[in-house]
Order: C-alpha cells, then sequence, then structure tokens
C-alpha cells in the first residue's frame, strides 16, 4: 500500500500550479472563491485559456483534442482548480454531450460538433427532465416524429441549467409510444435557434436564474441530428449519467468551501473572541473535516480502482449522497458563522463590481443564499433518493 | 389538565386565522414583500381595527390584558400567513419593553398608539460584534447636559427601516458584555444623527442597519433606569421567543400540509411518490418534529408571562432550540421531498423554508439556546 502521489504525478501537479499561477484571471477566481456570480463572458474568457493550454476536453481522447489524463491526474487537476477557485467547466458540453458523440455518435457528427465544443463556439444545455419526468426520466412524453428527412418535437423540457446562454440542447425525446418507456427513447441535438422553442427563466429560492423551461413547439430538426439509432437513445443516456455522476461529489469544492468558512469563522465573533475559537462552532467544523477528510480517501479510492483498470460502480452513487451532505453541512455552518447577518440580502454585494462599502463584510454577503442554493446539490444529478436505489440495487442486492 | 385553548383564545386564533386567508394569499405576499415599506399597510390596519394589535396590552389601553397564549395565537396564524407585518418587533417586542420600563408618561406617549397600531416600533439590540449575545453592546449613551449623545450601530434591525419610533439599548456604564449597565433608549424616527442602512432579507421582509451619530436625546428618551436595562431587555426578549415560537409552529405546519399534499398529487413511476416508503417515513419524522415544536410552543407560551427564574429561562431556550432545529428539519426534508419544484421562487414552499431558516437566527439560534440551557443545567430543580 502507498498513499504517495509518483514522482510524475507531483511533477503533474506542479505543472498544474505553474499553470493556474501564470494564467488563472484573478477576478474571476475572486468570484469563484467568495461564491459571487459568473457571468457567460467568464465562463467564455476562461474556457479559451483552458482550450489555448489544450486542457478543455479531460475526458476526450487525444485524437479529438482532447488531454487523456489518468484518473489521478484528472484528481489533481480538480483538486488544484477548486485550490484556485478555476470556475467549474458548464458540462453540458465538454462533459456531457461529447462522450456521447465520441461513442455513439457518426463521424460527420464528430467533425461538426467536437471542434466547436473546444472553441467555445456551441454552448450547449441539457434536455433531460420533464415536468413530469423527474426521478422517473423515462416517462418523458416530449414526442419526436419522423417526418421525411425532419423530426417535428412537441413538448417541454424543465431545470435546464444556463439554458439562456445555450445555442445547442440535446433532447431525450419519444420516437415510439408502442413500446416499454425505456425501448421508445431517442437522442436529439437541437439548434436552440430552431424556431418554434421558447426558454422561460425558473428563478429560483434565492433570486437566481440559472434554470430554465425551453417549450418544443413543431420543431423541425433535421434527421442527421439523431446520435446513433432511434429507440436507442436510454442507452446513450444512461453511459452520460455516469459521466454526470463522477465529479457530483464535489470533494475540491468542499474543501475549498470549508477553507472559505474557516476565514469566515476566524473573523466573526462571538463573546469577543473570534467564533471559530468557540467549543460549540469549533467542533462543528471539525466534524465536517473529518468527514470530510473519511470521504476525499474513499473519492480517491475509487480514483485507484479505475486507475488499474475498474470501472466506476455504484461506489459513485455512494459518494455522491454523502459528499453533497458534507457540502451542504458546510453551506450550514457558513450561514450560521454569520448569526444575524444571514438575514440582509443586500444583491448588489453580490457583484465583483460593487465597490461601496459591505454591509457586514464581503465574506458574509452570499452565504445565506448559497446555502438556500445548495439545497439542489442533493436533488440534481439524480436525487440521493434515487443514489441509494442503485446502491440497493447494485451493491446490496436487495 | 388541558391543553386546549379556552373558547376566547380560540375565538382570537379563528380570527386571525380568517383574515389571513382573506387577505393574504402566496401572490399578494410577494407584491407586499417587494414595496418600499415590505407589507400591506392596509393589512396592518385591519390588524388594529380589530385590536389584534392591543392584545398584550392592559385594559385602560385600549388593550385585551392578553398573556403568552394569546400573542402566540396571533402569531401562530400570522406564521402560517407568512405575513409581513412588524407584529413581533412592534407590537410585542417594542411594545413589551415600552411597558415594562417605560413611564406613565412615556407609556402615554408612546404605548397607547403602539396598542391601536398608529405607532411602529422597532428594536435595536444586537450589533455588528455582538453576535447572538444581547449583553454585547457597544453602542455608548454619555450623559449631556440635560440629556444623552449615543453613539453606535445597532444591526439587523428588522422594520426598523419604516418604524416610528426606534428602541436602541447602549451602554451608560461597564465594559462592551457587562450585564450591567446597560440602558435603552427610545429614539425617534428622525432623530439628528441617525442614519438608516436599509435592505430586503432573505426571508421577504426589510430591515436596517442603524447608525448613531451623535445623537441627542433628552432624559425622557431614557425607558426605565439608567443602567438597569439588562434584565428587562432579557425577560422581554423571552417574551418575544415566545411568540417567534407561535410564528414558527403555524409556518411548520403550512409547510408540512403543503409537502403531504405534493406526495398525494406528485406521481412518479406510476404512483404517487407518497407510496414510498422513503418518503412515508420522512414525512413522519417531520410530522413529529412538528409536534415537539408544538410541545415546546406551548410551554413557551405558559412561562412567557411569569416572573424571571432560571426555569423561565430554560424553558424559553430549550423551545427556542427545538424550533430551531424542527424548521431546519421540516424546511430541508421538505425541499427534498418536493425535488426542484421546492426550490423555485413561484411556489410558495420555498419562502415557508427560508423564513423558518431566519426564524433560528432571530434571538439566538439553536446553538446558542443550546448553550444556554447548559448553562443553567445545575439550576435544574
Amino acid at each position: 500500500m502507498n498513499l504517495n502521489y509518483t514522482a510524475e504525478e507531483l511533477a503533474f501537479r506542479d505543472e498544474v500550479r505553474a499553470f493556474l499561477d501564470d494564467k488563472l484571471p484573478a477576478d474571476i477566481a475572486a468570484k469563484v472563491k467568495g461564491f459571487r456570480r459568473l457571468t457567460k463572458e467568464d465562463h467564455q474568457r476562461w474556457q479559451k485559456i483552458l482550450s489555448t493550454q489544450g486542457w478543455y476536453a479531460t475526458h476526450w481522447p487525444t485524437e479529438y483534442g482532447g488531454v487523456e489524463w489518468t484518473p489521478v491526474q484528472k484528481h489533481i487537476w480538480d483538486e488544484e482548480s477548486c485550490r484556485y477557485g478555476v470556475p467549474r467547466s458548464v458540462p453540458f458540453g465538454v462533459n456531457m454531450v461529447a462522450p456521447v458523440i465520441i461513442r455513439f455518435g457518426n463521424e460527420e457528427q464528430k467533425q461538426r460538433y467536437l471542434p466547436r465544443i473546444l472553441s467555445g463556439e456551441d454552448w450547449w444545455c441539457q434536455g433531460y427532465s420533464e415536468p413530469g419526468a423527474g426521478s422517473d426520466l423515462a416517462s418523458l412524453k416530449t414526442r419526436a416524429v419522423r417526418e421525411g428527412d425532419h423530426y417535428i418535437v412537441n413538448g417541454q423540457k424543465t431545470w435546464t441549467t444556463l439554458g439562456q446562454h445555450a445555442n445547442m440542447i440535446f433532447c431525450l425525446v419519444r420516437t415510439n409510444t408502442e413500446v416499454k418507456a425505456q425501448e421508445g427513447i431517442s437522442f436529439l441535438l437541437i439548434d436552440m435557434n430552431t424556431p418554434g422553442i421558447t426558454v422561460r427563466p425558473i428563478i429560483t429560492l434565492d433570486g437566481e436564474h440559472e434554470v430554465n423551461e425551453v417549450f418544443f413547439e413543431d420543431v423541425k430538426v433535421p434527421a442527421e441530428n439523431l446520435v446513433g439509432e432511434e429507440d436507442k437513445g436510454w442507452t446513450y443516456a444512461k453511459y452520460l449519467l455516469t459521466y454526470e455522476r463522477t465529479g457530483l461529489a464535489g470533494i475540491g469544492l468542499s474543501k475549498a468551501a470549508l477553507e472559505h468558512l474557516k476565514g469566515v469563522a476566524s473573523r466573526r465573533l462571538k463573546n469577543g473572541r473570534p467564533l471559530i475559537e468557540d467549543t460549540t462552532f469549533s467542533q462543528r467544523i471539525a466534524q465536517i473535516e473529518i468527514d470530510l477528510m473519511a470521504a476525499s480517501i474513499s473519492n480517491l479510492r475509487i480514483i485507484a480502482a479505475v486507475e488499474g483498470g475498474g470501472m466506476p460502480g455504484a461506489e459513485s452513487s455512494m459518494l455522491k449522497v454523502r459528499g453533497t451532505e458534507i457540502r451542504q453541512s458546510i453551506n450550514d455552518l457558513a450561514r450560521r458563522a454569520i448569526g444575524p447577518y444571514a438575514l440582509p440580502f443586500v444583491e448588489e454585494e453580490l457583484s465583483l463590481d460593487y465597490d461601496g462599502e459591505f454591509l457586514s463584510d464581503e465574506n458574509a454577503a452570499p452565504l445565506a443564499a448559497q446555502y438556500f442554493n445548495n439545497r439542489k446539490l442533493s436533488i440534481f444529478g439524480g436525487s440521493n433518493e434515487i443514489q441509494k436505489n442503485i446502491v440497493t440495487k447494485m451493491i446490496l442486492g436487495l | 389538565m388541558d391543553f386546549r385553548l379556552n373558547e376566547e383564545q380560540q375565538m382570537l386564533q379563528d380570527t386571525v386565522a380568517r383574515l389571513v386567508r382573506g387577505e393574504y394569499s402566496f401572490e399578494k405576499r410577494l407584491e407586499y414583500s417587494e414595496t418600499e415599506l415590505g407589507f400591506s399597510a392596509d393589512f396592518w390596519k385591519q390588524l388594529s381595527e380589530l385590536g389584534l394589535t392591543a392584545v398584550p396590552f392592559a385594559e385602560e389601553l385600549g388593550g385585551f390584558g392578553g398573556s403568552g397564549v394569546e400573542v402566540q395565537s396571533v402569531m401562530t396564524e400570522l406564521g402560517r400567513g407568512l405575513c409581513l407585518e412588524p407584529y413581533l418587533q412592534s407590537v410585542v417586542l417594542g411594545g413589551g419593553l415600552l411597558d415594562h420600563a417605560g413611564s406613565d408618561s412615556q407609556k402615554e406617549q408612546w404605548l397607547s398608539g403602539v396598542a391601536t397600531g398608529e405607532l411602529k416600533v422597532a428594536v435595536g439590540l444586537q450589533e455588528p460584534q455582538s453576535f447572538y449575545n444581547l449583553n454585547d453592546v457597544a453602542t455608548r449613551a454619555e450623559k449631556s447636559g440635560e440629556g444623552y449623545v449615543l453613539n453606535g450601530r445597532k444591526a439587523v434591525v428588522i422594520g426598523g427601516h419604516c418604524a416610528d419610533l426606534l428602541i436602541v439599548s447602549a451602554r451608560t456604564a461597564g465594559d462592551t458584555r457587562d450585564a450591567d449597565g446597560l440602558s435603552l433608549f427610545a429614539v425617534d424616527r428622525n432623530a439628528e444623527g441617525l442614519e438608516r442602512r436599509t435592505y430586503p432579507t432573505i426571508d421577504g421582509s426589510r430591515g436596517c442597519d442603524l447608525f448613531l451619530n451623535n445623537v441627542k436625546v433628552g432624559t425622557d428618551a431614557l425607558l426605565g433606569e439608567e443602567g438597569k436595562a439588562g434584565p428587562i431587555i432579557e425577560y422581554q426578549a423571552g417574551r418575544a421567543i415566545a411568540a417567534l415560537c407561535g410564528e414558527a409552529v403555524g409556518a411548520m405546519e403550512e409547510a408540512i400540509r403543503l409537502t403531504l399534499d405534493y406526495l398525494k398529487t406528485r406521481k412518479q413511476f406510476g404512483v404517487p411518490i407518497g407510496k414510498f416508503q422513503v418518503l412515508q417515513h420522512r414525512m413522519v419524522d417531520m410530522s413529529s418534529e412538528l409536534e415537539q415544536a408544538r410541545s415546546m410552543a406551548i410551554l413557551a407560551a405558559s412561562v412567557a408571562d411569569n416572573e424571571q427564574s432560571d426555569e423561565r429561562r430554560r424553558t424559553l431556550a430549550a423551545a427556542k432550540n427545538v424550533i430551531g432545529r424542527a424548521g431546519q428539519f421540516i424546511s430541508e426534508q421538505g425541499i427534498q421531498s418536493h425535488g426542484g419544484i421546492g426550490m423555485t421562487w413561484e411556489y410558495n414552499f420555498a419562502h415557508y423554508a427560508k423564513r423558518l431558516i431566519m426564524i433560528n437566527h432571530q434571538l439566538g439560534d439553536d446553538d446558542h439556546h443550546l448553550e444556554q440551557f447548559a448553562g443553567l443545567l445545575r439550576a435544574a430543580v
């Protein structure tokens, strides 16, 4: 047993650090570390830098412009990214639809879409969930009917993250109603500028516009935009979901959030002393740090297994549950740390351009909103209940 | 032993419930919340016309002479409707402090206005460094001629943006966290040197931080004896805790009703999701948290007007601790049971969740009250 990085891995880490020291824009890192809003332009600016470095598509084979890092290298990248305040790549293009196109798409689709993802020309969003199809995704109703060399799409998708910025959407659509729910689904790539598509914002409880509803009314989609075979979309969808799940545990993000929490607790006072010295509060932080330590090693065990040629299995479901619970606990403590100042909601302080005086301090402004916003962690990417069902079946055999 | 409200108390609660049902739809609440006032002036007027703003005060002030039970009944219904009116700040806490510490002439000047709802009071007891310790007061009041000069900052004064009268704690003697040496002052909204930074709160209400820069007040602004306000503040904060428990119970009841409805109507995998055992058991846990909270709210109301004692302190600390934890559990598990829809602005559940979480940030969270209770362990009989 050896829990240390190899000399090559350490050298890779140095390379990552040197790159981030040199190339990560300070204003973007400050936003990420301070839990501030990122604009579309922020994401695009950083993506250009990553693409230029050749490090944008970490999941892709090199022949398509990917990096082909080992699982340990990806882990190192993830850890360092979180530590430095690198914005999370918007995953829908590079980490979700691209692996599906690479695995199941035809040559034309690869040639057309992959370079546009790398260059940032296309911004993808995900058309999976529907109002009636959440955890029960296979019950989706959005219809695609073949008419000549087109599909005519009618229906509604929801919880479409950052759909307001997207020009492309990949959709699960029903192409066959005669068979079992899972067997009549197809995977379609749709241009968001096609007539008949309407995007309507969904405002979340913290006042944010992050997710959307997308309506399709007689939308004409060229048949060549079908990925793989008609009615086989469920297989591709599941393949994509395994990609979505890895990384949802957010261990690196939790580590960064824990550091941030310690900073907040060092500056807030309780009875004249820093809150971090308070017995109750310091023990609450300590408990989370211990749980995070354990989850982080569990994460490494999965990574090491994959490095050795294994497949990430239902263990990643377990880790998604624990990881999201840990991050939500950190957000809970951060909100608690600011005491009465959890109440004021001074929206202008959430912008990094804010140059006025902060009501409390600059770290306090986003904390209560962030706590509420991150209740989503245990809901999205397959709710924690669904993850537990997977563990029940796949690991426990119950 | 009888845990039921008596006939008059039940009538009182029904009156408020009817009013809230009629006037406080979710859509209207969102509208009220977005106005500069942050609540409905019209609804406030209706509360006062029905005598509800006078509930806790003596009959000679036009009041009902209501106890903690009556106050809690009103608050429960206001909580169920997520009402934004400053009942807690003005009537319970502001009125309570004036009633407790005010001279006859001060009561005549201000308390009668509170009872009729014409005068709105906001109370500033916290400061940026105070966390939940109300003795942690750095604001100073220096004697000067025929009065005092106040300097300092009061934090998160809910309702302070529109209050006619502001009651603030200030130190006339002692060090920052001494229990002795605190005094209470009534400051007019237009006092020179009084500045506000107003803001909406995350639970849909409004408030401000108060900046006191050489604010001059006369001796007639001093409520009670100089330097002796500590126990009065503690006592009245206790009454407000009992009231907040009522608000929380009303909000929790509605949050649970909404969740239960959703479990019965939302279908996945061909059945209502309430058929899934994991959600059934979660709903049971939420309901039993509510029962725990309800029990402690009743207990808190029953001691709210007792003479101060360690037993009263223990009970109120325990109640606020239970309420804080139950509110968080019901909010988080309720959102989870709803899934994405529970996270949206357009659906009312999230607004209950936000209010319940923020109740835990008012007058001490569950950790704070656990510590208070632990500190009194040896005082147990």
